[in-house]
């Protein structure tokens, strides 16, 4: 049964549980949310954290917010911006959903990004995280409770050389914008703190024999900073240790390569790999403790940031229509009260948004380590509230331009 | 009497799809409505595909990437320059013409197999220049953001029903150009040298030449539905001109019946219904789709138009003149 079934049915019987509770918004029917999200392809793994996250947090609710029933509708892009905009169009225009959530790639935020606002659609992005949604082409109707791709190496870059004191680097990232914004924001603070990055290889996306760019990688470094994804982040830091690198430099890299997604299927090999990211699910909070333990229940994993990203983004909605009193017909309010959320108690800690609608939250510097034959992300250093500018000021950090393949130049390679 | 009648069938049931396309939009929903306006756009690129695949017997992998120029070219001037309709159309159709003009030159070398491969790897490098050549294309995130066009029209095509006509229109061009082709004495001839290569060039055609412009024709089609598809979609990104891409129009002109013209667009709408409203009930639906594809090369190898039609029992080979090879297995099953 698939899980929009599953979604349709919970409703149901919600409904007749709760007929006549609140009659004000009766006539009108349930809360209806879109989430959008790769169920199918490359991606469907994460798809499913995805909507296993969201899912969890309206059960959470027992699928009610202010008296009304809440109804998800899970659709499939298949990680295809086209067949994105086609579900979303099926989203608003079939389905007349209120709110719309989810999305993974980035190229997808990106297509979906001027139909949303020509929908007037309240959407929140809770897991694409290319820089510019919130930065130099921000969505009016949108929101994000995610990330920027950049977000935590800005304060990773100051970290590398101030606390693990290497001063030269050579980084390795898959070659599309999301390896690109991260490198590009550990390399500016890296390099604006004394260090120098002194290679930078890119091997294609969905590279999986990563011999030809080992073979490359200079041995006079002090280490490796790497940006692996899916497939690939499997393979790495195997292969890695297989050339006899890991003895030598150690390995560091953004969130994403040591993820909790890819955890599970690593061996020893990945051991001592430091990365920061908006998450771990070794959080020592009370919240986070929980939010671990019942993910793990329900859906049989540890939860990564998949699946805790999107079990925000559930909540902030959940909160936005609470604050209008379920009245999410009203978009304008709806919109706004999107904008004002904060989420004091979210698994990752406390979250609200900047002036660009994009969350200012801790960033955790992670370090795999096995505790009970089971490979975790220790915190050994948190960033408290983070914006995806950094220190800098806004209207300076967007004069220049978003982080790529060359920008900001290689200058001591 | 069954043989007096078929004509007029063949003649009613377009007509009758035809009249049906007109008609459709105010009993459609706005969603249906974008269905079928993605169906037509893909029913173009198929349709242009089967002129090389069904009508010359070439089977190519690397049709995507003529669709995906055209929808660069829109994007690309577009969102940087303004262009309008007149200047991205045909900017579109010159640049899948140009690129298929040489890439034919190249992959024309071959034929079988090895013109599959050449002509995946050619789409691969058009793909690859999408990807990586940031600076114009932006990359992976694609470009987005791409206004509809304004035609002058009292109707603003960023309506859905306007837009639907405008694609239907496109439709209705690229139809009846295929169409002009596959009847002619040239798409006599390509039908020809799919069954016979070397028969054809024992009576003197220029067998390469035939099959070249045949080539150049499918890619400038395929761009020209690429324009549409972008300003469909205003969005375009590499996924357009990625291996899948190509091999989904494939599939849709296998689905829906080779050299038929009419199947390939009938091919083309039941997958864009199938990925759409299969996957509203359950998200196995790709499960669904391969069914439909094995059921269809098992009991309809020809395709779905090619299970119904009627066709002759094949004429014997008695005489080699060119008329005989090429009876009851033209354009004229339309």
């Amino acid at each position: 049964m698939s899980s929009r079934r599953i979604a349709a049915i919970s409703g149901l019987l919600l409904v007749a549980l709760s007929a006549g509770a609140s009659p004000a918004w009766a006539q009108k029917g349930p809360i209806k949310i879109g989430f959008l999200t790769q169920m199918t392809g490359g991606g469907a793994a994460v798809g499913k954290d995805m909507s296993n996250g969201f899912m969890m947090s309206l059960e959470e609710i027992g699928s009610q917010i202010a008296g009304r029933k809440v109804q998800a509708i899970i659709e499939d892009t298949q990680g295809d911006p086209a067949q994105a905009l086609t579900r979303l169009r099926k989203l608003v225009e079939s389905d007349q959903v209120h709110a719309v959530a989810g999305i993974f790639l980035a190229n997808e935020g990106y297509a979906l990004a001027p139909k949303v606002d020509e929908y007037g659609i309240p959407t929140v992005w809770a897991v694409v995280s290319a820089d510019d949604l919130t930065q130099r082409k921000p969505t009016k109707w949108a929101v994000r409770t995610g990330w920027t791709s950049s977000q935590p190496n800005h304060p990773f870059g100051e970290y590398v050389t101030k606390t693990l004191g290497y001063k030269r680097i050579v980084t390795i990232a898959m070659d599309y914008a999301f390896g690109w914004e991260q490198v590009g924001g550990f390399q500016r603070t890296f390099e604006e703190n004394g260090g120098q990055i002194v290679q930078k290889l890119w091997p294609p996306l969905g590279t999986t024999d990563f011999g030809p760019f080992l073979a490359q990688i200079k041995r006079d470094a002090d280490a490796v900073f790497a940006v692996m994804v899916a497939a690939s982040a499997l393979r790495f830091p195997k292969q890695y240790q297989d050339a006899g690198l890991k003895a030598r430099l150690p390995l560091i890299g953004g969130g994403t390569s040591f993820d909790e997604f890819v955890l599970p299927s690593l061996g020893d090999e990945a051991i001592g790999a430091i990365s920061p990211l908006i998450y771990s699910a070794a959080i020592d909070t009370p919240m986070n403790r929980r939010f671990v333990k019942e993910f793990r229940t329900k859906y049989g994993k540890v939860p990564g940031y998949y699946g805790e990203a999107s079990y925000s983004a559930g909540r902030w909605i959940a909160e936005a229509a609470k604050a209008v009193g379920g009245g999410v017909e009203g978009k304008e309010k709806f919109l706004s009260a999107l904008k004002k959320v904060e989420l004091p108690d979210a698994p990752r800690g406390p979250i609200k948004l900047d002036a660009y609608g994009n969350p200012i939250q801790n960033i955790y510097v992670r370090k795999v380590e096995k505790k009970d034959g089971e490979l975790w992300n220790t915190v050994i250093h948190t960033f408290p509230n983070v914006s995806q500018f950094w220190n800098y000021k806004p209207e300076v950090f967007l004069k220049q331009p978003v982080y790529d393949r060359n920008y900001p130049a290689c200058k001591y390679c | 009497m069954k043989l007096a009648l078929l004509p007029i069938i063949r003649a009613a049931v377009p007509a009758m799809i035809f009249f049906l396309l007109l008609v459709a939009p105010p009993f459609l929903s706005s969603f249906l409505l974008t269905l079928v306006t993605q169906a037509l756009i893909y029913a173009i690129v198929a349709m242009s595909l089967d002129i090389i695949l069904g009508y010359t017997g070439l089977a190519s992998l690397g049709h995507a990437a003529y669709f995906g120029l055209g929808a660069y070219s829109v994007g690309i001037l577009a969102t940087r320059y303004g262009a309008g309709f007149g200047i991205t159309l045909p900017a579109g159709v010159f640049l899948a013409l140009a690129v298929a003009a040489i890439f034919g030159l190249v992959a024309l070398r071959a034929t079988g197999v090895y013109f599959l491969m050449i002509t995946l790897a050619l789409g691969m490098v058009v793909w690859g220049l999408a990807h990586r050549w940031v600076t114009v294309t932006q990359g992976d995130n694609g470009i987005s953001a791409i206004p509809r066009p304004d035609l002058g029209l009292p109707w603003s095509l960023a309506l859905s029903i306007p837009f639907y006509y405008f694609a239907l229109a496109g439709f209705f061009i690229a139809f009846w150009i295929l169409r002009t082709i596959v009847r002619s004495p040239f798409g006599q001839t390509l039908v020809g040298i799919r069954e016979s290569e070397s028969r054809m060039r024992t009576l003197g055609y220029h067998v390469w030449l035939h099959k070249y412009i045949g080539f150049v024709i499918a890619g400038g089609v395929a761009g020209f539905a690429g324009v549409l598809w972008a300003y469909y979609n205003g969005f375009v990104s590499p996924v357009e001109l990625q291996l899948a891409t190509s091999v989904e129009v494939l599939l849709m002109v296998a689905l829906g019946g080779r050299a038929t013209l009419i199947g390939p667009a009938l091919g083309a709408a039941i997958i864009v219904f199938l990925k759409n409203l299969v996957s509203v009930y359950t998200h196995r639906w790709l499960l669904i789709l391969g069914a439909v594809y094995i059921l269809t090369i098992v009991y309809a190898p020809e395709g779905i138009l090619g299970a119904i039609k009627w066709r002759p029992k094949k004429v014997k080979p008695k005489t080699v003149g060119v008329e005989d090879l090429t009876e009851g297995e033209i354009g004229g099953s339309v």
